[in-house]
């Protein structure tokens, strides 16, 4: 019989109590999942109170003041807070978002803050990301021009520049992708939506000469068809772009091109 | 320090920084087939160049006339005349030629009816010099830093760059006055990494975190110039810190000089559109130290809007709606999670907020780093980038240029490096005591165990930053500041690191991130201190005319420890060719 108990050391136990010592009396309690790589210790879930008098309105905002003001061990990713480096991705209130761009008034009761689902932890907050940056580099992501002409621009029209609307905005947090059940099961042969939404931008762009060879190249069974239009990958994009259409456009092409 | 196990690596150059700069030099070694490692404390995509909105600046004269000498004037004009005239026109002619690279290289800029790359009116960006509005800044939507920075990656996966990802360089080793390399630490498995290279550029971009309120990311801690400092060799016109006329209020977030560009423009509590009385010409579209010094005296004379009466209001609400969606699409989301306003109905609040460094590295056009004595320079190191003070931005950079900066000398860095090593030359030995000295530091910070928390201190010199460095400064302000910064400093003393283990180990990251920039507010202030005039960017109320017979001149910082020594070099009064004439000092109005 095939093992089917998650092993030992993945159980999340009880962590750490910090009570408030500020003697607010607008509190929340905050909990966030920890784990430390060099300490051998299961993941735990320490539970923070915070003090909502003194805090601003977003998710983000809440992690720096238990990091500058209770627990500076906290370790997560963040760098531009306003939405566009992609740093801060993380699951919150059980839905991936931008800790930045997400408030926390819109969470009821208890605040949950846990790495993006089904990544390896490195530590806290922090997860792996390098298996969907290598798929990233598998779909070639530059332009690829026969174009003779090297002092002007290539000319695109309007409408083909329209096209990259909705794909090229892509801020590569992996908040989609990190959502999909099926880049959960399949993570190293499906190229998930983030990917694919990029594979997308490359080919609808007038100005590339190898639309049909990127076509094929993502035209496989895993690579593309793994995705079952679950359209939680829309769901959780925190740019508010819709990577399932994208997929369902390049399967679109896929069924009435001749390649 | 036989504790930290080292991993030796050799390379022919190794650029440190992976945003615009870093990476557009990157492309330019790989081409040149010298063996490249690229460094960076983050992905490459997290940088802050995606942040950039407006555009990058270049004459390439789709929307009507432009000329790159135009563009040159604009930008002397800008920096105040304390740029240097043989970068800005190298900048301002390469900059056509960079621009059509990067839409070969893919940027999805916008596009004009003719498909031709669109640009936008910016403030400074004049034809004719100085005679009416001329449209340069090219663009991709507001959203240009991002495009261009995505583009500039895939280029370098293209060209097989050598990619050192959550690395945090730690200091740069120097070998009789020569760079030799750099050390950094692998947070993803904690252990340190010795870097070899004939060449080191630096591309570690701005220190915007040093103030309270910034527009600039986290991460924005100008390691690269704190390297620098500690190597013994100084930076260059730390005085000049943008103010962006338009952060959001409260929140930092940029909104972008583009919006007055599409025809935005700044009201305050009369229902005044103040910049016409200020800059009867340019308007709303005179360069950033002069709106941000005007919005500054409109709400220190009680014209301010809010509460407090201490913003003022930016309003797009009359533009139109297809203009807003297409060309600003960024900002309208901005707005709505950071102001919650709705820009098709209501003004955005905004206040002048850090934006960006005109000081830093000093170099020459090539990028290469200079001691600070003459035109003599530091063998084995460069500068690119936010990092460097080349100088094309002077005592203030006009909005666009920082962009077209990025590329023009990122690839100008690569060119040198390719003149001047050979792939594959041998390094010779150098000794351990350079090792020992970094690891020195690492090791005694990352143990410390004292009474103040690296955020206290980090909060106390931003503050401090804030509020005695600012638009406007006096001799008292900058007394105080010059005080107050060293007691940050002397809480280094004190400090206390809490996590002592060694992968992803972020505490004792913001706590060298905090050693870092705790150097180049000192250098800030103290620059600041000892320019007794007003220019650009650097307002004194004390002395507020420009004395171009005193202080026509680079301010060069040295800082050892909490110590600093202050120094003046010439600014560069000649062009680089016969192809245009020196632009002598003017009175600068808009």
């Amino acid at each position: 019989m095939v093992q089917i108990n998650l092993p030992k050391n993945s159980e999340v136990q009880k962590g750490i109590y910090y009570q408030d010592k500020t003697g607010s009396k607008n509190i929340r309690k905050v909990n966030v999942y920890r784990w430390d790589p060099s300490n051998g210790e299961n993941p735990r879930e320490d539970t923070y109170e915070v003090d909502m008098d003194n805090c601003p309105s977003k998710v983000l905002d809440i992690l720096n003041k238990i990091k500058n003001e209770i627990d500076p061990s906290l370790a997560y990713r963040r760098s531009c807070a306003h939405g566009v480096c992609g740093s801060c991705a993380m699951n919150m209130d059980g839905k991936n978002g931008l800790a930045c761009t997400k408030p926390h008034s819109e969470i009821e009761g208890d605040i949950n803050i846990y790495p993006l689902p089904h990544l390896k932890v490195k530590k806290d907050l922090i997860g792996d990301l390098s298996g969907l940056y290598k798929q990233y580099e598998s779909i070639e992501p530059w332009l690829k021009t026969n174009t003779k002409v090297e002092t002007t621009e290539i000319i695109q029209s309007k409408k083909d520049r329209a096209k990259l609307d909705g794909a090229y905005e892509c801020i590569m947090c992996a908040c989609c992708s990190t959502s999909c059940p099926s880049y959960w099961w399949n993570e190293d042969k499906f190229l998930g939506p983030a990917v694919l939404l990029q594979a997308y931008r490359w080919i609808v762009d007038s100005r590339d000469d190898e639309r049909k060879e990127r076509l094929k190249k993502v035209a496989d069974e895993l690579k593309l068809y793994r995705c079952h239009t679950i359209m939680n990958c829309t769901n959780a994009c925190p740019k508010g772009l819709n990577p399932a259409k994208a997929i369902a456009e390049l399967k679109k092409m896929l069924a009435t091109s001749n390649l | 320090m036989s504790s930290y196990k080292i991993i030796d690596h050799e390379y022919d150059v190794i650029v440190l920084g992976a945003g615009g700069s870093g990476l557009r030099a990157a492309v330019g070694l790989s081409e040149a087939g010298l063996k490249t490692a690229c460094i960076s404390k983050v992905f490459p995509t997290r940088s802050h160049t995606s942040a950039a909105q407006g555009g990058i600046s270049a004459s390439l004269g789709n929307m009507g006339e432009d000329d790159w000498r135009w563009h040159m004037y604009d930008t002397v004009k800008g920096a105040d005349w304390l740029g240097d005239q043989d970068s800005i026109e190298y900048l301002c002619k390469e900059a056509p030629a960079a621009v059509i690279e990067l839409e070969k290289y893919g940027v999805p800029f916008s596009r004009t009816d003719d498909g031709k790359i669109y640009q936008r009116p910016f403030g400074g960006m004049t034809k004719n010099y100085g005679n009416g509005i001329v449209q340069r800044t090219c663009a991709a939507a507001d959203r240009t830093g991002h495009a261009i920075l995505h583009t500039l990656y895939g280029q370098a996966l293209k060209h097989n760059t050598e990619f050192f990802i959550e690395y945090f360089a730690l200091d740069l080793l120097m070998k009789d006055g020569e760079c030799k390399g750099l050390i950094a630490w692998n947070l993803n498995d904690g252990t340190i990494h010795r870097f070899r290279a004939h060449s080191t550029i630096i591309a570690t971009g701005g220190y915007g975190k040093a103030y309270y309120s910034a527009t600039s990311a986290h991460t924005c801690t100008g390691d690269g110039n704190a390297m620098v400092l500690r190597a013994g060799l100084p930076l260059q016109d730390m005085e000049f810190v943008q103010f962006h006329p338009t952060g959001i209020y409260g929140h930092g977030t940029l909104i972008s000089e583009g919006v007055r560009g599409e025809g935005g423009y700044l009201v305050n509590s009369k229902g005044e559109r103040f910049m016409e009385r200020y800059a009867p010409k340019a308007k709303d579209l005179a360069s950033r130290d002069v709106v941000s010094r005007s919005m500054s005296i409109e709400i220190n004379e009680g014209r301010g809007v809010g509460k407090e009466q201490d913003h003022v209001h930016l309003h797009l609400s009359h533009l139109d709606k297809s203009i807003i969606e297409s060309r600003l699409p960024g900002i309208t989301e901005a707005a709505r999670l950071f102001a919650n306003v709705d820009v098709t109905k209501e003004p955005i609040p905004v206040v002048p907020t850090v934006h960006y460094n005109m000081g830093g590295i000093p170099t020459n056009y090539k990028a290469e780093v200079l001691t600070g004595n003459d035109s003599e320079t530091v063998t084995g190191l460069m500068a690119i980038g936010e990092a460097a003070c080349v100088s094309v931005h002077g005592a203030n950079r006009l909005g666009s240029n920082s962009l077209i900066d990025l590329v023009v000398f990122g690839r100008a860095a690569a060119r040198r490096a390719a003149e001047l090593v050979k792939p594959g030359t041998p390094h010779e030995d150098i000794g351990e005591t350079e090792t020992e000295k970094c690891l020195e530091r690492f090791d005694k910070l990352r143990n410390s165990n004292g009474e103040n928390s690296t955020a206290e201190l980090r909060l106390s010199m931003q503050k401090t930053m804030q509020s005695k460095c600012a638009v406007f400064r006096t001799e008292k302000t900058l007394k105080e500041g010059v005080d107050d910064v060293r007691k940050a400093y002397d809480g280094m003393e004190s400090i206390s690191v809490k996590d002592r283990s060694l992968v992803f180990n972020t505490d004792l990251v913001e706590t060298l991130e905090f050693d870092n920039l705790i150097r180049q507010a000192i250098t800030t202030v103290d620059s600041a201190y000892n320019r007794q005039e007003s220019r650009g960017a650097h307002a004194r109320e004390d002395f507020p005319k420009r004395d171009d017979e005193k202080f026509m001149q680079h301010t060069i910082a040295w800082c050892n420890g909490k110590d600093s020594k202050i120094g003046y070099r010439p600014v560069t009064k000649t062009t680089l060719t016969n192809e245009v004439q020196y632009f002598p000092p003017q009175e600068r109005v808009y």
